[in-house]
């Protein structure tokens, strides 16, 4: 985990990088489900259609959205606090 | 029955197969929505009349082929019962097709079979030199094909930024398809050029700081059958219903004035001009 993910206290990190649409929000939203309300979670996701498309599936699951954070590899980490 | 008049046949919707004295009956179906107890009519329609099947057609209609030329009035009649109206086929305002939209579907931007059931109810069946086609999409995902229709109808979004509210949070930056949002330390930047009015920033915005209102693109002169040509779009976003079938009116009367029999919309508009039909529709929009 570098800095900027770890500013955010993370609880849990997934990786959905090795699934595809639309394994990687049912991936995600099992990874969510496993924390408690207020917990913080790291999802890595690859740039295009996962980081286009999985933030606003979470966001429309009802959790709060932080910050999507750019790892500089061609992924993404979505931290999301879970609410709920 | 001795003397069939399969003109007025046709225009209930009757549609004559090959099998002599067999016609596949077309439905009216707003939308592609259909109730329950209708698809109970229709379904008992099709056992009782029919072949006990039915054809759900590439405009999301629903035909039921193989009833019989004596049984028209019967089956008319148990429709009816069940809430189900025939369709129409020759040169008139047909079937107007829509997605689900923005009641059902998480990308839609505007309500859709709302829309299409208030243009139907304006347009279905007028009398016109061709058909003329109908379609509500929406969103910029486009699954319902806008431009194939003579006047398509896209939903999108008019978009803004509430400073106070954005946490820089950079999902927009992603969420954007067309590069359009710009994000720094402080504050996020929109290319207006560049902003196809698809929404995303606002659907996906987890702080409200994105904010659109519903509008629609509408394009003009689509055909997908002999001819292959996509709709035009000739005015900016349309941001009011009002304005919208402003539009559509001034469309369907263009048709009707200028169109010779027998010939589809883009062959007019091509025939009398781009020019001329883009300034009737621009005057339409710009009366608003």
């Amino acid at each position: 985990m570098d800095n900027a993910a770890a500013d955010f206290g993370i609880d849990l990190t997934v990786d959905i990088t090795d699934v595809v649409c639309p394994i990687t929000f049912v991936k995600a939203k099992v990874a969510l489900e496993d924390l408690t309300d207020g917990q913080v979670a790291s999802i890595r996701m690859n740039d295009g259609e996962p980081v286009q498309n999985v933030p606003r599936s979470v966001k429309e699951e009802g959790h709060k959205i932080l910050k999507l954070l750019d790892n500089r590899d061609g992924t993404y980490s979505l931290i999301v606090r879970k609410v709920g | 029955m001795t003397a069939v008049d399969y003109k007025a046949l046709k225009n209930g919707g009757f549609m004559r197969q090959k099998q002599k004295d067999n016609f596949s009956l077309r439905l009216k179906v707003i939308g592609g929505n259909l109730t329950a107890e209708q698809l109970f009519a229709i379904a008992n329609v099709a056992v009782k009349f029919g072949a006990g099947r039915v054809h759900l057609t590439s405009r999301q209609g629903v035909e039921i082929p193989f009833i019989k030329l004596k049984d028209i009035d019967a089956v008319k009649s148990e429709l009816l019962d069940g809430g189900v109206h025939t369709g129409v086929c020759g040169p008139r305002v047909r079937t107007v097709t829509a997605c689900q939209g923005s009641d059902i579907c998480p990308s839609g931007c505007i309500a859709t079979y709302q829309l299409a059931v208030e243009i139907s109810e304006r347009y279905f069946g007028r009398g016109l030199p061709h058909k003329f086609k109908f379609g509500v999409t929406g969103c910029q995902n486009n699954c319902l094909k806008a431009e194939e229709n003579d006047l398509g109808i896209k939903g999108a979004y008019l978009i803004k930024w509430e400073k106070g509210l954005c946490t820089l949070c950079g999902v927009c930056v992603k969420a954007c398809r067309q590069n359009a949002i710009k994000i720094s330390e402080s504050s996020i930047e929109l290319e207006k050029v560049s902003c196809n009015y698809c929404g995303r920033c606002v659907k996906s915005c987890p702080s409200g700081a994105w904010q659109g209102e519903p509008g629609y693109i509408v394009s003009f002169g689509g055909t997908f059958g002999n001819k292959i040509a996509k709709g035009k779009e000739l005015v900016p976003i349309t941001a009011d219903k009002t304005s919208l079938f402003r539009l559509a009116d001034a469309a369907v009367d263009f048709f009707a004035e200028h169109a010779h029999p027998g010939e589809r919309f883009r062959a007019a508009i091509e025939r009398v001009g781009w020019d001329t039909f883009s300034d009737a529709i621009a005057k339409a929009h710009a009366d608003g």
